[in-house]
């Protein structure tokens, strides 16, 4: 088994976006930390910090996950995608992006991040969801600014435009 | 809101894991899913030396039916319980309770068994077990034992478990098909904790409803031979016998209404 004393530092390695990265962390670094401060993925934001908010939700080994209540030691030869990988160039956006920004679907985007890493694995797994669906994922995160009615808008214009292209 | 310092220790083997526990007891905590152990960390409510991870312990992340019942191994997720054959004949109160259980993204990650450990009165899945019977089964160094779930819950976050001690799998009885269930929920929003949750059974045995997020463990009373035309009293009884308090979420007051409604649209349907 291994074990790692609570004052080291160790290497970890992990598959981000398509590309092996490495970083330092402790024990105790929680994953959302590792990404934002160690390789400087910043996209991920980080809100309440005990799973709550789901501002930090990121995808691991292909299924979702709030990073805050994962430890950066945890994920050692996994792979992450990050909100920064959800674009399909850097200058384009993917679908269900393109539609928050036609629909209103964010004011401060705060909360953003993590919504579209969720609404992008429900439309991906189940590319029918209907609204009664869409708001049940959407109720794993807390927004201030927009009510949800826009983010929920914007979520069926991305399915139905997604439907069209299939 | 970042965690204390601690020893991480990750397993390879179940031996391995009570090994870690016979050693440091109580100053060592078991680490799944992390959906209640991480924000517990985080709010240094809990604050361990060692954490000892068993994500990858082979095998503890299956769920298989054998002996009429479902096993449920210590790693295995709560989203799993929606591709085990026949959930809503063979485990309807799991079927119903299922997406009850916190929200889509902590329900992928989180653990049935971890629900269980960390035993939060108002959790679906430790009523789910106390309603259907259930059996957990604990390893230590000095060896394993069955619980029933009734004598497993002592208090808010307070299991039988000893310090040396982690369950190994849980076991939910496969019902029989003329048994019936019935669950409901009122929770602030979808996802929360229960304000209260209520499930009955009907089977061979008689009637009982359980109910949680009242007292400090699911709390399940008996009413065999109930007549509909009594499910009125029987509810009143039931809410008086419980020990409701007002707290930020809802007065004892309207926790009493919540369980003779609920209660009582449970016992209507399993006695229909």
């Amino acid at each position: 088994m291994r074990r790692i004393p609570a004052n080291e530092q160790v290497r970890v390695s992990v598959e981000v976006n398509g590309r092996v990265v490495t970083g330092q962390a402790e024990s105790r670094t929680l994953l959302s930390d590792f990404l934002r401060h160690e390789l400087g993925l910043t996209g991920t934001h980080v809100g309440c910090e005990h799973g709550v908010c789901g501002a930090c939700t990121i995808r691991i080994d292909g299924d979702i996950a709030r990073s805050c209540l994962k430890l950066a030691v945890q994920v050692e030869g996994a792979s992450i995608e990050t909100i920064e990988g959800l674009a399909p160039a850097p200058d384009s956006l993917s679908v269900l992006q393109q539609a928050f920004v036609e629909h209103h679907g964010l004011q401060c985007g705060f909360c953003t991040p993590g919504i579209l890493i969720s609404l992008d694995t429900l439309l991906r797994n189940e590319p029918n969801a209907d609204e009664m669906r869409i708001r049940e994922v959407l109720s794993g995160h807390l927004c201030r600014c927009t009510g949800y009615t826009p983010i929920v808008k914007a979520a069926l214009a991305a399915r139905d435009r997604l439907k069209e292209l299939d | 809101m970042k965690p204390a310092k601690f020893d991480y220790i990750c397993a390879a083997t179940v031996e391995d894991v009570a090994e870690v526990l016979g050693e440091h007891g109580a100053d060592a905590r078991v680490l799944a899913g992390g959906q209640s152990l991480m924000p517990m960390l985080s709010m240094r409510l809990s604050r361990p030396q060692v954490v000892v991870d068993i994500t990858r312990v082979p095998h503890l992340d299956g769920m298989r039916i054998e002996d009429d019942h479902l096993f449920v191994g210590a790693v295995a997720r709560q989203q799993s319980l929606a591709g085990v054959a026949d959930l809503a004949t063979r485990f309807p109160l799991l079927s119903q309770a299922l997406p009850w259980i916190g929200h889509y993204q902590t329900r992928v990650r989180g653990t049935v068994v971890g629900s269980l450990a960390h035993a939060d009165p108002s959790a679906e899945l430790p009523l789910c077990l106390v309603a259907m019977n259930g059996e957990i089964n604990l390893r230590s160094p000095r060896g394993s034992r069955r619980v029933r779930a009734e004598d497993f819950f002592k208090g808010t976050m307070l299991t039988d478990m000893a310090d040396d001690e982690f369950i190994q799998s849980a076991r939910f009885p496969v019902a029989k098909p003329t048994d019936r269930f019935a669950f409901r929920e009122v929770g602030r929003r979808h996802g929360d904790f229960a304000i209260v949750a209520a499930a009955a059974v009907r089977d061979d045995t008689g009637i009982h409803v359980t109910v949680g997020g009242v007292n400090d463990v699911p709390f399940r009373r008996r009413f065999d031979g109930l007549e509909v035309h009594d499910i009125g009293d029987a509810v009143s009884e039931l809410a008086a016998e419980l020990d409701t308090r007002s707290d930020l979420h809802a007065s004892a007051a309207l926790r009493r209404q919540l369980v003779r409604s609920l209660a009582s649209d449970t016992l209507k349907e399993v006695l229909s």
